[in-house]
């Protein structure tokens, strides 16, 4: 009789530990469910209010004082120029950084002191990226409000993504492949340059993509450095019009996310339907760049076998 | 002659190297150059102590804790739901998914992390102040609210994922030995891998901090730019980001008043976010546990 009480007292116990297992399991999934769908949602409704002004004409098509008229001309070649500038300028910086903090540093204090900053740098808020690239950029070097300005203070802001994605990618190349280099004769650029770079490239190719998607959605350092709101121009074209090869660096310019935020800042609702236009585009592009580099690190990943 | 260009090669890519730490310096240098220039114009008991930031009026007052009223509610307010929310979600992926969901749910919310400030500032402005508007009906259609909120959903991902990587890294050997007590998994959830993960859930909190008090673009959209000395999330405010971009946008000569206030602005928000990064390596310090 005792020993019945006790054997439904324990199981008493045991349905109650399952009952809150349970009850923890599905109030983990509806905050899994909160956060994956309220963001979802909200992307997928921008796109419903912004999908009768997606058309040929607004991607062909100046900003305008007219909604009707408006279009992200300037904005996506702004864009796409300023992200040029940013790969050129942050792809050799990171990948050259990696290489020496992998290969070629030795463990002295100042390569913590290189590695300490780096995990630093990736904690600054963007926008004092932006007030250095002011400070600097824009008055000190006397770059002004230009394509070469936002290009380089998003390089910097984009380092610490590719110098750390460099780091990675390398540290998972075995040593016998250095020591089979090296034996062969090679000195060290040589291994680097013909073994390590080739090998730990489809890495850093996904580092510096995610660390480009991140780039182009970054608005506040470029409104500090001043950009403007309002361009219905392009930057010169190289060889037209008399124009020099590199004349469009110093041209000034929009991006997108800086229109997508002018347009959400007027109260006129017509401007706002642009706003969610240009905002799904902006969205598209970077989840597309995102998704990119994930199929990109799955796929390579399966097919390396050292 | 290889010798000497080896040497070479070696002494670029070093050089490749210092440009992170030559940025540091460069942030440090311009922050406190112009923020002398300003100091040198305005008292810094007044910059602490003054309760109004109307530094582009005739009537020209510089109260820091003004904009630094709104960064700690707007904060708070996205603190209050990425932190909650990011820890369950982080301990649901961690010890009670399978590993199908996981290996779905952590793609996913990675990308949402890379989705650009500005369009939930669009959110906050359009779709979430609407809706706050129809519980609260005295919501102005600006506030630190509706920011906050939004806030707090883009910085889930940074928590969780941190957070369920702390998680993940305290040995099976502990789990084992509490199941083999007789634990629910909720019990070891919470009584054996949350206390041994502190130190990384504490890292990932101050993470998710640090990126609250530097989030601007939402808070630019959502909030209102006017300085507001407030602690109501229901009403407008400044933050000092939101000052900064509020300044850039207008055209201001370099080296007059107004242009060095963003730059002391600036070094306020430098000295916030370095004092949280010392707290977390502190913290991750101290809770650290060996095995």
């Amino acid at each position: 009789m005792e020993k019945q009480d006790k054997t439904a007292a324990i199981r008493a116990i045991i349905q109650r530990g399952k009952r809150w297992d349970f009850l923890f399991a599905s109030i983990g999934l509806l905050c899994l469910a909160f956060g994956l769908l309220t963001v979802l949602i909200l992307v997928g409704r921008m796109g419903v209010e912004g999908i009768e002004r997606l058309s040929l004409d607004f991607f062909i098509n100046f900003p305008s004082r007219r909604a009707a008229n408006a279009g992200i001309l300037s904005a996506w070649v702004g864009s796409l120029l300023v992200m040029l500038v940013t790969a050129l300028a942050a792809v050799p910086l990171g990948v050259g950084a990696g290489v020496y903090l992998e290969e070629y540093a030795k463990r002295n204090w100042m390569t913590d002191i290189i590695e300490i900053n780096i995990t630093n740098l990736a904690a600054v808020p963007s926008i004092v990226y932006g007030l250095l690239a002011l400070g600097i950029f824009v008055y000190q070097f006397g770059l002004g409000g230009s394509i070469l300005s936002a290009g380089l203070t998003l390089a910097l802001l984009i380092l610490p993504i590719v110098i750390v994605a460099t780091r990675e990618a390398i540290r998972a190349i075995p040593g016998a492949m250095r020591e089979g280099s090296m034996a062969l004769g090679a000195t060290k650029w040589q291994t680097v340059r013909y073994h390590i770079l080739p090998y730990s490239m489809p890495g850093i190719l996904t580092g510096v993509i995610i660390g480009l998607a991140r780039a182009i959605g970054e608005t506040a350092p470029i409104i500090t450095i001043g950009a403007l709101t309002f361009i219905a121009f392009l930057p010169p074209v190289p060889f037209v019009e008399g124009a020099g090869l590199f004349d469009w660096v110093m041209s000034p310019f929009t991006v997108m996310p800086i229109q997508m935020f002018n347009w959400t800042s007027r109260p006129e609702e017509a401007f706002q339907a642009n706003a969610g236009a240009a905002g799904f585009v902006l969205v598209v592009m970077t989840l597309g760049m995102n998704a990119l580099a994930i199929w990109l690190r799955y796929r390579l990943r399966k097919n390396i076998k050292w | 002659m290889r010798n000497w260009r080896e040497r070479l090669i070696e002494g670029l890519l070093f050089c490749m190297a210092a440009v992170s730490v030559l940025t540091t310096l460069g942030i440090v240098y311009i922050l406190v150059k112009e923020s002398i220039v300003f100091f040198s114009q305005v008292r810094i008991i007044d910059f602490l102590t003054d309760t109004r930031w109307t530094p582009l009026f005739d009537d020209a007052h510089y109260g820091i804790g003004v904009l630094v009223s709104g960064t700690v509610v707007s904060s708070a307010v996205a603190l209050a739901v990425a932190i909650p929310v990011g820890t369950v979600i982080a301990i649901y992926l961690s010890e009670f998914s399978t590993a199908k969901v996981r290996e779905m749910a952590k793609p996913v919310l990675e990308v949402l992390g890379g989705i650009p400030t500005v369009v939930f500032g669009y959110f906050a402005l359009l779709v979430v102040t609407p809706l706050l508007q129809k519980f609260i009906p005295s919501l102005p259609g600006f506030s630190l609210l509706s920011a906050g909120l939004v806030m707090g959903i883009m910085i889930v991902p940074y928590v969780s994922s941190l957070s369920e990587d702390a998680m993940r890294a305290v040995p099976m050997s502990l789990r084992e030995g509490a199941y083999a007590m007789g634990s629910t998994r909720l019990q070891v959830a919470l009584k054996v891998v949350v206390p041994a993960a502190t130190s990384g859930l504490a890292a990932s909190y101050i993470l998710g901090i640090s990126r609250a008090v530097g989030e601007t673009m939402i808070v630019a959209v959502a909030a209102g730019m006017q300085p507001n000395m407030t602690f109501n999330p229901m009403e407008p405010a400044a933050t000092i980001t939101s000052f900064i971009v509020q300044v850039a946008l207008g055209d201001l000569p370099h080296g007059s008043i107004g242009y060095l206030t963003i730059f002391a602005a600036g070094l306020t928000l430098m000295l916030i976010t370095l004092s949280l990064n010392i707290v977390g390596l502190w913290l991750r310090k101290k809770y650290r546990e060996h095995y």
